[in-house]
């Protein structure tokens, strides 16, 4: 059942289990958010008059006006250190970089000042700031617009990394990101915006950093995030047809991980494969083996293995740009070398 | 000028000295470590601009910062114990001399980032603007940070909405070895302004009633909603960038000169020749100041260290793999 959501200006209308696209949560999160705390405002490139380029702040402007809703000049360095000052001093800003690509020219707000204040002050200033941002292979993008910025931003203490993927995840984690009074970064994949899931705005919500299994099974611990999990799922619907039960988690946050659900699953398959769309070298899926290695070595059965993006700046070509990321196929390939062991006793 | 205000000027640049200095002994002891900017020669910036300020209004600053934190009020005894890394540091030893944090004195930071007090100091003001208040934001830097583009990037947000900032230039003239006349195309800082239709000024930065005088105007053009404004103060710094730096690249000549306009010793003799201090209250701030001072060192000494290298990572802390407990 489709229903009429907070983007349309009226108050939100809230009704249980209902079909909502991923940017109609993320609208619908940013509404509530708005509407029940005075200091949550938004800025970033075309969030206001022009809705957001993704649709994501749709309506917002007209309802809570330009102080709140501030479209703002490209100058992503300055506009996310301008969230940071108004965290320092009671606002809960929402910085929108318009996509990942960009947010490079913002790191030192991010990475200098955002996760480092807190501590640098001894504990007397919090930075509650959320940066969200669109990321990921889309559609033949070329090289400098289909980045994935995971490696450089987990490996900064301070920050905390989440990576919805759902409507209802993309709903909860950020208004749960919104609340958090530590700087959080909520990466959002540009193609799953469109994508359709159940939504229940009632149903009790996740821990903020929590994993969660999307499929049950007992031979192979499939990991993933954002896009990856409807890959991996689609690689445990053919695993399943050769007799293979492959769980399939998603991680839904980077740092912290929930890496005590990922070792509860491995105690029971025995077998981890992570599938990451982010490049192979020195990725998360990188941290994700080793840690899992360290937690639950005498539980695996085989080494950890990593089906992830190829070591290359994204193609524009469309069938390069396939084929620098992993499909189905490359998951249910490499899971059968994974198992074959087993599969020959 | 009144009698009361000389006083204050010569407390306030007196006691800035006497700590530096102490700084540097300390750093030279052994007791302090890391990167050690201070400030002497500029005393009539710090004191000139910030005597000006209502105790509402909010200061960023760079990481040459410890005479804006002494006279916005941070204790001396806070900020030497946080040059010492003690637990008793205005940062409780987590920051340093480059990352001074105060919250009750609105003194939001030391940041070690060229070019970051900009994009701070608009965010506080966008908040303040945002709702209704009254408040102006310090927002200092070097001659050297209005090359980042942060500069420039903030100067179009101030201007585009009306944020209170007060822009504080501190132009001594160095960006470490490298000449003001070498990295700047057009040396006049205030002029950097003009295309973002944001007005600004430019005073003697060795003068501290002229400090004072110019902060007033420009703080009543930016309070009463103007928008924000630039203050360029023409000064020079004595000693090398930091403890690291000798400062070799500069003339005898040219330090020789500078000192003899030193913005403390020709402050204390302009308040003599007016009668607004005899010797004999020059002797007690004097005596005051360097009794601060020792008591600082003496507090820091005995202060104990911090012992939780991981608090603070979070505000809430979580168990989770990557966190902070
Ligand atoms: C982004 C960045 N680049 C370089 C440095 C190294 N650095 C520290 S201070 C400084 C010179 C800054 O000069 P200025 O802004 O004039 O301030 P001053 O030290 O003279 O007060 C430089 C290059 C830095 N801290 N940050
Ligand atoms: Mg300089």
């Amino acid at each position: 059942m489709r229903t009429r959501h907070a983007n349309l200006g009226h108050e939100p209308v809230t009704v249980r289990a209902r079909e909502l696209k991923v940017w109609e949560a993320l609208n619908l999160a940013l509404d509530e958010a708005m509407a029940t705390d005075e200091a949550v405002f938004i800025l970033g490139e075309d969030v206001g008059l022009y809705g957001g380029s993704y649709r994501v702040t749709q309506g917002l402007y007209a309802k809570y006006g330009e102080w709140r809703v501030r479209d703002t000049p490209i100058s992503e360095n300055s506009f996310t250190g301008l969230g940071v000052g108004a965290a320092l001093v009671g606002g809960r800003p929402v910085v929108e970089i318009m996509t990942v690509n960009f947010a490079l020219l913002a790191l030192d707000a991010i990475i200098n000042m955002a996760a480092k204040l807190r501590y640098m002050s001894g504990g007397q200033f919090t930075v509650p700031l959320v940066v969200r941002m669109p990321g990921g292979v889309a559609k033949q993008l070329a090289a400098q617009h289909s980045q994935r910025l995971e490696h450089t931003l987990l490996n900064v203490p301070g920050l905390r990394v989440v990576v919805p993927g759902t409507p209802q995840d993309s709903y909860w984690q950020l208004k749960q990101s919104i609340d958090c009074d530590d700087p959080v970064i909520v990466l959002e994949h540009e193609l799953l915006y469109n994508e359709t899931g159940l939504f229940d705005a009632e149903a009790e919500p996740l821990p903020l950093h929590s994993a969660a299994v999307r499929r049950e099974g007992r031979d192979l611990t499939l990991i993933a995030w954002h896009r990856m999990v409807p890959v991996a799922l689609q690689a445990a619907e053919t695993l399943a047809a050769e007799g293979i039960e492959a769980e399939v988690i998603d991680l839904r946050s980077l740092r912290p991980l929930d890496l005590p659900a990922l070792v509860a699953s491995v105690n029971k398959t025995h077998h981890a494969l992570v599938v990451e769309e982010d490049c192979r070298f020195a990725g998360a899926g990188a941290e994700i083996a080793a840690s899992l290695h360290e937690a639950a070595f005498g539980a695996l059965d085989a080494p950890v293995e990593r089906v992830a993006g190829l070591d290359v700046p994204t193609p524009y070509n469309g069938l390069l740009e396939q084929a620098s990321i992993p499909d189905a196929a490359a998951v249910v390939g490499t899971a059968l070398r994974l198992l074959t062991p087993r599969v020959e006793e | 000028m009144q009698r009361e205000l000389a006083r204050q000027f010569l407390h306030d640049m007196i006691l800035a000295r006497e700590f530096e200095q102490a700084a540097a002994d300390q750093y030279q002891a052994g007791n302090i470590a890391g990167f050690l900017h201070l400030y002497p020669g500029e005393e009539a910036v710090a004191v000139g601009s910030l005597r000006a300020a209502d105790a509402g209004d909010y200061v960023v600053s760079t990481y040459r910062e410890h005479v804006h934190a002494l006279v916005r009020g941070v204790p001396a005894r806070a900020v030497m114990a946080e040059l010492f890394g003690k637990a008793t540091g205005c940062s409780g030893g987590y920051g340093g001399s480059m990352h001074l944090f105060d919250r009750e004195r609105r003194f939001l930071g030391g940041y070690a980032i060229v070019g970051e007090t900009f994009p701070v100091a608009i965010g506080v003001a966008y908040w303040l603007r945002m709702n209704n208040r009254n408040d102006v934001v310090y927002c200092f830097f070097g001659d050297g940070a209005a090359n980042q583009g942060t500069f420039h990037e903030s100067l179009n947000m101030a201007a585009l909405w009306k944020l209170p900032v007060l822009f504080l230039c501190e132009n001594n003239h160095y960006q470490i070895g490298t000449e003001i006349h070498r990295h700047t195309a057009v040396p006049e800082i205030w002029r950097h302004t003009t295309p973002y239709g944001i007005p600004g000024k430019r005073v003697d930065g060795m003068d501290v009633e002229a400090v004072y005088a110019a902060t007033r105007e420009v703080l009543e053009f930016v309070r009463a909603g103007n928008g924000p404004m630039l203050l360029e103060c023409d000064t020079y710094r004595y000693r090398g960038h930091s403890m690291a730096d000798s400062g070799a690249y500069r003339s005898t000549l040219e330090v020789q000169e500078l000192m003899a306009r030193d913005p403390v010793k020709s402050f204390r003799q302009r308040a003599l020749e007016q009668g607004w201090v005899n010797e004999e209250d020059l002797t007690d701030i004097e005596n005051a100041a360097q009794r601060s001072v020792e008591d600082a060192v003496r507090f820091a000494a005995e202060s104990p260290e911090p012992d939780d290298v991981r608090k603070d990572v979070y505000a809430e802390p979580f168990h989770l793999y990557g966190g902070s407990r």
